[in-house]
């Protein structure tokens, strides 16, 4: 057991921080506003490694470990929570599922150029009638010849308006249920894809999310992720991964939404005291913090056993559910603390409030988690 | 490097407490809890397992295999039984109490004894009837006379009071107020001069004995005195950072098995045909309880791990006690009530963890205290006080 950083990942996370402090953070208000992709942070972030963290150096990645994958997410994710889950789909399911069942030959197509951050990968599983419930996909796959030709629908799908390549999920027998789903690895200027207009969001708006439409494309049989209904497990797996990332993503949020508290409640007088000095605060900003310890534990815990190999989906969906419950109580708390500035745009903390709120729903929603988890406590 | 693997030596301890709570605590609990029933020959099993000083040196009887398989052993001992446990907790931190702040001849009369079973237990005498949380307005006093000290006082809530061979009793030794005021006394049982009151009638940890103290002009020889005078407070507050994790480690093991009573019964019991377990409001009460559970587990443990690599853990510790007090309280609140009317019965055990775990959110400082140590350090870390 041991609770300290190694020298490698507080390098990672300090080089992070300092990144975050410095470069993201002052442009984290504007991004927002704006609904504006940060593409010169992705590029600075792409040469510090970031886009690639775990990806092996041979195939052009930094080569590192999943706890230094969290801890950057969260030092980013803590300055521009879109700036984070840009890094997020990148890293966790972009780079992780083609490092884990992609062919050779896809990973050296692939892999270098994301992790330079020369393009930007998406993941598309959600379709406007299947979300949570990810086996009645409605996309469908069909063998023609020597080619496979895709019909459907993607919705919801992150980094997808500025992605050169999506790891594509379709069915292509429906009567297998989940056993009937089939991944790809399809370059985005394939002809008969096209992106819908970007979805306008509650929250994290400098990440761009659109429709994906699917009119008879054609892949050859090299674009196969994994095996013909290996799909679901493909997904899975790296859903596994990517909650992880989430949760790191919403640890950020939260410690941006403490830390501006903390600060605000230093400065600000009410009944002839500064707000700290109140226990009503102190109490709130005492559960904060012990809430986001507990949620950093549990996604460092899910991150190790990721690291070491092992079956680790019941610990994603803890650290998932629980950092991002966190984060909405931390956010809420702060607007509350902040009163009438938590409600204007002048101030941070209504964008951690609004840029929370994604972190329940996306990668698997908080029900979805909680059946994980109890599927799991009721088998054993 | 992050890593929350358990080393051998701590899946040892971790497997020898369990195995103890799962074959001889566990099956008398609910008698120990209706009997009101003190653990005094269970005590002394566990000190032969090693489990009165798991992070005791061993040149003085103890286990000496640190404050995180110290927690472990908790964890595990408190799913059986809560009430055996308090006395380990309170035996394992008057033996830490010595250890660090005992002259040598102190640590030689009594740590080997506290391991052996020859003290039964140990006692921690801080409280006083208008005196908890705000220890340092302790009124208690003890005067220098001629070679010793003349005590006079009261004490309340004092667990194992009435079993234990020696007691670490803090009193005022001067008029200075607050903190500074304080000093910390090591009393063997049946000193002239210590009465000791009427048990407690409880809520919960019935097994365990509270006992209120009155101190008559009891004398103490000159080396009663636990480290130096005027020391007392510092002594508490370290040995309560330690204790907390105590605490916290308690809390989890009842909500775990409050956990685990739900689970099983959930499995068991059928509700419009179906097993309550394939119900999603069942499902969810059990993912809440098991999340929180892990997360209070994993706080609890760097609070260890901190202490045992000697790095300030007062913050964590605090985070542990209030997180896994808390956690564990809503664990026995949903366990009782996926069991309906037989959690409200003592046929089966989740009532006794509800009025077991309610404890912990009280002693060795209330969540508001906890709070109020969190929200400080935090202020402090922003350059805020």
């Amino acid at each position: 057991m041991d609770f300290r950083l190694s020298d490698e990942q507080r390098l990672i996370r300090d080089t992070a921080r300092d990144f975050a402090t410095r470069e993201v953070l002052p442009r984290a208000a504007a991004i927002d506003k704006e609904h504006r992709f940060p593409q010169e942070l992705v590029a600075q972030m792409s040469s510090l490694g970031f886009m690639g963290i775990a990806v092996p150096e041979e195939y052009g990645g930094a080569g590192m470990d999943h706890v230094s994958y969290v801890l950057a997410m969260e030092e980013i994710s803590r300055a521009c929570a879109s700036t984070g889950v840009i890094m997020s789909v990148q890293n966790s399911l972009v780079g992780d599922p083609l490092c884990k069942f992609g062919t050779e030959e896809q990973k050296r197509q692939w892999l270098p150029r994301l992790a330079k951050g020369e393009i930007i990968g998406c993941f598309a599983l959600s379709e406007p009638d299947a979300g949570s419930d990810a086996a009645a996909q409605k996309t469908v796959a069909r063998l023609h010849g020597d080619e496979w030709v895709i019909e459907g629908v993607k919705n919801f799908i992150t980094n997808g308006p500025e992605s050169q390549v999506c790891i594509l999920f379709t069915m292509n027998d429906p009567s297998k249920g989940h056993r009937g789903i089939t991944a790809f690895v399809l370059p985005m200027d394939a002809k008969g894809v096209r992106c819908g207009p970007p979805d306008d969001k509650l929250g994290i708006r400098g990440s761009h999310s659109c429709q994906i439409f699917l009119e008879e494309v054609r892949l050859s049989k090299t674009c196969l992720l994994g095996e013909v209904g290996q799909g679901f497990k493909v997904a899975m797996s790296t859903l596994d991964g990517g909650r992880i990332g989430i949760a790191a993503q919403a640890l950020g949020i939260a410690r941006a939404a403490l830390e501006d508290a903390v600060r605000y409640s230093g400065d600000r007088k009410t009944f002839g005291k500064p707000l700290w000095q109140h226990q009503a605060i102190q109490f709130k900003l005492a559960d904060m913090a012990t809430e986001l310890d507990a949620a950093r534990l549990l996604t460092w815990r899910a991150a190790q056993l990721k690291d070491l190999g092992q079956r680790h989906s019941t610990e994603s969906a803890m650290a998932k559910v629980f950092a991002a419950e966190v984060a909405n109580r931390a956010a809420k708390e702060a607007v509350q603390i902040l009163g009438g500035y938590g409600y204007v745009t002048e101030y941070p903390v209504e964008r951690h409030f609004r840029d929370a709120k994604i972190t329940e729903i996306y990668e698997g929603t908080s029900e979805v988690q909680r059946i994980v988890i109890a599927s799991s406590l009721l088998k054993s | 490097m992050i890593d929350f693997e358990l080393s051998e030596e701590q899946r040892l301890i971790q497997a020898t407490a369990r195995d103890f709570a799962r074959e001889v605590l566990q099956p008398q609990a609910r008698n120990r809890d209706r009997d009101q029933l003190f653990p005094a020959a269970e005590l002394r099993r566990l000190a032969a397992l090693g489990l009165l000083g798991v992070n005791v040196p061993q040149s003085l009887g103890g286990s000496e295999a640190g404050a995180v398989a110290y927690a472990l052993a908790m964890m595990e001992l408190a799913s059986g039984c809560a009430a055996t446990t308090v006395a380990v907790a309170v035996t394992n931190m008057v033996s830490e109490i010595i250890v660090k702040y005992g002259s040598e001849a102190q640590q030689h009369e009594h740590v080997p004894r506290l391991q052996n079973g020859e003290h039964v237990c140990g006692a921690f005498a801080l409280s006083e009837p208008h005196t908890g949380s705000d220890a340092a307005a302790l009124k208690t006093s003890a005067a220098r006379v001629g070679d010793g000290w003349i005590v006079n006082g009261s004490k309340q809530w004092i667990t194992s009071g009435d079993h234990s061979g020696v007691l670490v009793v803090w009193a005022r030794t001067s008029p200075a107020g607050g903190a500074r005021g304080l000093s910390a006394f090591l009393v063997k049982a049946g000193t002239p001069g210590l009465f000791i009151g009427k048990h407690e009638d409880k809520m919960g940890l019935r097994g365990s004995t509270t006992v209120p103290l009155t101190f008559e002009d009891m004398k103490l020889p000159a080396d009663a005195l636990l480290g130096r005078e005027g020391d007392g407070f510092k002594i508490a507050m370290e040995a309560l950072d330690g204790g907390r994790i105590g605490v916290a480690s308690q809390a989890y093991g009842i909500g775990r098995a409050a956990l685990q009573a739900a689970t099983s019964y959930a499995r068991e019991r059928k509700a419009f045909g179906n097993p309550l377990a394939e119900f999603q409001a069942i499902q969810w009460m059990l993912a809440d309880s098991a999340t929180e559970l892990e997360a209070a587990r994993l706080l609890v443990l760097r609070g260890a791990w901190l202490k045992e690599h000697g790095q300030p853990f007062t913050r964590e510790a605090s985070m542990g006690k209030v997180y896994a007090s808390e956690a564990a309280w809503r664990a026995c609140d949903r366990a009782l009530q996926i069991h309906g009317g037989n959690g409200y019965v003592r046929e089966y055990d989740v009532e006794r963890h509800l009025r077991d775990v309610r404890v912990t959110r009280i002693y060795e400082g209330t969540s508001e205290v906890q709070r109020i140590v969190i929200a400080r350090t935090l202020l402090r870390e922003f350059g805020i006080q």
